[in-house]
C-alpha cells in the first residue's frame, strides 16, 4: 500500500538504489539525467500527437463536424499519419534565403520549449531541476522563441515572412509585459520564484483547494491566461500567421520536417501554457487527500493541464481573430494597467495584520470589482465608439 | 576558485576593447550601438568577478550589473527610435553620411 | 579541472562572436553573433556562481535589447544593400586604439594584486538582492525606473511619424 502510494518516486527511489549498487555515483548521475530527459522528451512528444487528435476532434465536434475517423480507432492515429507524410516531403529552401539562420530557426524554436519542461513540478520530488529562479527561466526561456521567430520571418526572403516577423516583434513583446506582471502576483504571494515552491504554497485548508490563486487572484490569472494565449500565437491572437492576411506569416517557406518542427514548437507551448497556468494559479499538484496518498498529485496536475489545454482548443474553435490595433490596444490600454493594479493591490493585501483567509477574501472581492469595473468601462467605452462612428457616418 | 580572477578581468578587457574597435570603426550606427552594447557587457562581466572574488557576501557587483543592464535597455531603446527617425529622414543609417551639421 | 575549460571554452566563444559582430558586413548576421555573445556572458556569469544575473542577462539582453535590434535592421534594410564596406575610414586608428588600449590594460592588470578571499558564494542571492534594492540602493533603483520611464517616452516620441 504505501508503495503504491507514491508510485513514481518509489519507482525511482527504487530505481536508483538499484543502479547504486552496479555503478559507480557519477556515472548513476549521469544515466538518471539522461534517463529523465529522455522520459520528459518522449512523454512531450506522445501528448503533442495525442493533443493534436483532439484538438481536431473538438474543432469538429463545436464545427458539427465528425473529424479525423480513417487511420487507426477513432482516427487516433491519424497524427502519425500525418507526421509521416510531413517527413517524407521535399525540404525546399527558398532561392536568395540565408541558409544558415533559415535551417537554425526551426532548432531554436523547439529547443527552449523543452528546456522549459525542466522546471514543470508534475508532483512533490517529481520534477526536472528546482530551481529557485524558476519563473524568471521560464520567461527567459520565452524570449529566445521570439528571435527565432524573427530570424525564420527575416531568413525566408519572403515579404510575407517579413511582416509576419514584424507582427511577432510587435505582439510577443506587448504581451510580454502583462504576463509576467501577472506571474509576478503569484510570485509575491509565494515569497518565492521556485516552482516546487509556488505549489507548496498554495496547500492547505479545506480539501488542500482555497489556497489556489485562482481562488485569491482571478484577475490575474485572466490576464496571465489571456496574455498567455498571446504569446503562444493562437487564435484569437494568431495574426502572426493569419491566413486571409499574410497566408502563413513567418514560416510561410518552411516545407516538410522544418515545418513540423515549428508544429511541434507550437503544440509544446500549448501544453507548457496549460502546465504553468496551472502551477501558478490552479495549484499545480495541490488537491484533496494528496499529502496522504502523494501518486494523487501526478493525476491532479496532468487534469488540469489537460483542462487548460482544452479550453485554449474550445477558444479556438469560438473566436474571431482580432486586428492588430485592437491587439495592441487591449495589451497596452487593458491588460498592462490591470496587472499593474493587481500586483500593487497584492503587495499592499499581503502586508496587512490579518489572519490569511481574511487577506485571501479581500483580495479576491477587490479582484472580482476590479474585473467588473474593468468590463463595465471598456463595454461603455465601445458603446460610445460605435454610436460615435455611426453619427460621423450619417454627417 | 580554480580559476584565477585575473582571467576574467582579461577576458572583460579584451571584450571592452572589442566593443570599442567597433563603436569606433563601424559605419552602420545600429553597429556603433552593438559595439556599446559589448562594452557595457565587459563591464558587467567584471562587476559580477569582483563580486565573486573580493566581496561575495555584498552583493553590490550583482546590483550594479543589474542597474547596468537598466542603462543599457534604456539606452538601445533612445538610440534606436533616434536611428529609425534618421533613416526615415535621410534614408541611410550611415554615420559618415549623418553630417548635416559639418559647416 | 572542469571549470578551466568551461570557463576557456566560453571565453572564446565570447570574443569570437564579438569579433563577427564588430567585422561582419551583414548586419542582419552581425545581430545574430551579438546574440551568441550575450549567451557566453551568461554562461560565464554561472560560472561566476551569479545564476540569477545569468538568467536576467538572457531576459533583457537577448529578449529585448538584441531583438529591439534585429526589428530596427529590419525596419532600415533599404541600406543593407547599398552597404558595401562595413567599417569607415577610422577604421585603423579605432583598431590602433582597441590594441593600444588592451595592451594596457593587460599591463595593468598583471602588475595588480587584488584582495580576493576563497569564501563562498551565499546559496541563494535573490532575496538578498531583492532587500538591498529596496533599501541601501533604493535611490538608484528609483533613478533607474525613472531613467527607463524617460526612455521609454523619449523613444515613442522620436521614433513617432509626424502626421
Amino acid at each position: 500500500m504505501h508503495f503504491v502510494s507514491d508510485l513514481f518516486r518509489n519507482i525511482g527511489l527504487w530505481f536508483h538504489g538499484w543502479l547504486s549498487g552496479l555503478l559507480p555515483g557519477w556515472a548513476v548521475t549521469l544515466i538518471e539525467y539522461v534517463l529523465g530527459v529522455l522520459i520528459l522528451l518522449t512523454g512531450a512528444l506522445v501528448t503533442v500527437l495525442l493533443l493534436i487528435w483532439v484538438e481536431r476532434k473538438i474543432i469538429s465536434r463545436l464545427q458539427d463536424r465528425i473529424g479525423p475517423n480513417r487511420v487507426g480507432p477513432w482516427g487516433l492515429l491519424q497524427t502519425v499519419a500525418d507526421a509521416l507524410k510531413l517527413l517524407t516531403k521535399e525540404d525546399i529552401i527558398p532561392e536568395g534565403a540565408e541558409k544558415v539562420s533559415f535551417n537554425l530557426a526551426p532548432i531554436l524554436v523547439v529547443f527552449p520549449t523543452i528546456m522549459v519542461l525542466g522546471v514543470i513540478p508534475f508532483s512533490r520530488g517529481i520534477i526536472g531541476a528546482d530551481l529557485n529562479i524558476g519563473v524568471l527561466y521560464i520567461v527567459a526561456l520565452g524570449s529566445i522563441g521570439v528571435m527565432a521567430t524573427l530570424m525564420a520571418g527575416w531568413s525566408s526572403n519572403n515579404k510575407y515572412a517579413l511582416l509576419g516577423g514584424f507582427r511577432v516583434v510587435a505582439q510577443l513583446l506587448s504581451y510580454e509585459v502583462p504576463m509576467v506582471l501577472a506571474m509576478l502576483s503569484a510570485v509575491l504571494l509565494a515569497g518565492t520564484m521556485s516552482m516546487q515552491g509556488l505549489v507548496e504554497a498554495q496547500g492547505g485548508g479545506f480539501l488542500n483547494i482555497p489556497y489556489w490563486r485562482i481562488f485569491v487572484i482571478p484577475l490575474g490569472f485572466l490576464i496571465y491566461f489571456i496574455a498567455a494565449l498571446a504569446e503562444l500565437e493562437r487564435t484569437p491572437f494568431d495574426l502572426l500567421e493569419a491566413e486571409s492576411e499574410i497566408v502563413a506569416g513567418f514560416f510561410i517557406e518552411y516545407s516538410g520536417m522544418k515545418f513540423a518542427w515549428f508544429f511541434l514548437a507550437s503544440y509544446i507551448n500549448t501544453i507548457l501554457l496549460g502546465a504553468i497556468a496551472a502551477t501558478l494559479f490552479l495549484g499545480g499538484w495541490q488537491g484533496p487527500f494528496v499529502e496522504h496518498v502523494p501518486v494523487l498529485g501526478v493525476f491532479y496536475f496532468a487534469g488540469k493541464t489537460l483542462l487548460m489545454t482544452i479550453l485554449i482548443f474550445w477558444i479556438r474553435g469560438t473566436f474571431p481573430r482580432l486586428r492588430i490595433d485592437q491587439l495592441m490596444g487591449l495589451a497596452w490600454k487593458i491588460l498592462v494597467p490591470l496587472a499593474l493594479i493587481v500586483l500593487l493591490l497584492v503587495a499592499i493585501v499581503i502586508k496587512l495584520p490579518v489572519p490569511p483567509l481574511a487577506r485571501q477574501a479581500v483580495l479576491f472581492v477587490s479582484n472580482i470589482i476590479l474585473l467588473l469595473g474593468a468590463l463595465g468601462y471598456i463595454g461603455r467605452h465601445l458603446r460610445l465608439t460605435a454610436e460615435r462612428q455611426k453619427l460621423g457616418g450619417r454627417l | 576558485m580554480v580559476i584565477p580572477l585575473a582571467w576574467y578581468l582579461i577576458v572583460a578587457a579584451a571584450l571592452f576593447c572589442i566593443g570599442l574597435y567597433g563603436a569606433l570603426a563601424r559605419r552602420n550606427a545600429i553597429g556603433i550601438l552593438m559595439g556599446i552594447e559589448l562594452m557595457l557587457n565587459a563591464v558587467n562581466i567584471n562587476l559580477v568577478a569582483f563580486w565573486r572574488y573580493v566581496r561575495p557576501q555584498m552583493l553590490t557587483g550583482q546590483l550594479f550589473a543589474i542597474f547596468v543592464m537598466t542603462v543599457a535597455a534604456a539606452e538601445v531603446a533612445v538610440g534606436l527610435a533616434l536611428v529609425i527617425a534618421i533613416y526615415r529622414s535621410r534614408d541611410t543609417v550611415n554615420v559618415e553620411e549623418i553630417d548635416l551639421l559639418r559647416g | 579541472m572542469l571549470l578551466p575549460i568551461l570557463f576557456i571554452f566560453f571565453s572564446i566563444a565570447v570574443l569570437g562572436f564579438a569579433l563577427l559582430v564588430v567585422t561582419t558586413r551583414n548586419m542582419f548576421h552581425a545581430a545574430l553573433f551579438l546574440v551568441g555573445a550575450l549567451f557566453g556572458v551568461a554562461a560565464l556569469y554561472i560560472l561566476l556562481e551569479a545564476e540569477f544575473l545569468a538568467v536576467v542577462q538572457i531576459l533583457i539582453y537577448v529578449g529585448a535589447i538584441a531583438t529591439l535590434i534585429v526589428f530596427a535592421i529590419m525596419l532600415s534594410r533599404n541600406m543593407m544593400r547599398r552597404d558595401i564596406r562595413a567599417a569607415n575610414d577610422q577604421w585603423v586608428e579605432g583598431a590602433v586604439a582597441a590594441v593600444l588600449l588592451f595592451a594596457l590594460l593587460v599591463l595593468v592588470l598583471s602588475r595588480a594584486s587584488w584582495p580576493t578571499v576563497t569564501a563562498a558564494a551565499p546559496p541563494d542571492a535573490i532575496p538578498g538582492i531583492g532587500k538591498a534594492l529596496v533599501s541601501d540602493y533604493v535611490i538608484p533603483f528609483e533613478v533607474a525606473s525613472v531613467l527607463l520611464l524617460v526612455g521609454m517616452v523619449g523613444a515613442i516620441i522620436i521614433a513617432r511619424e509626424r502626421e
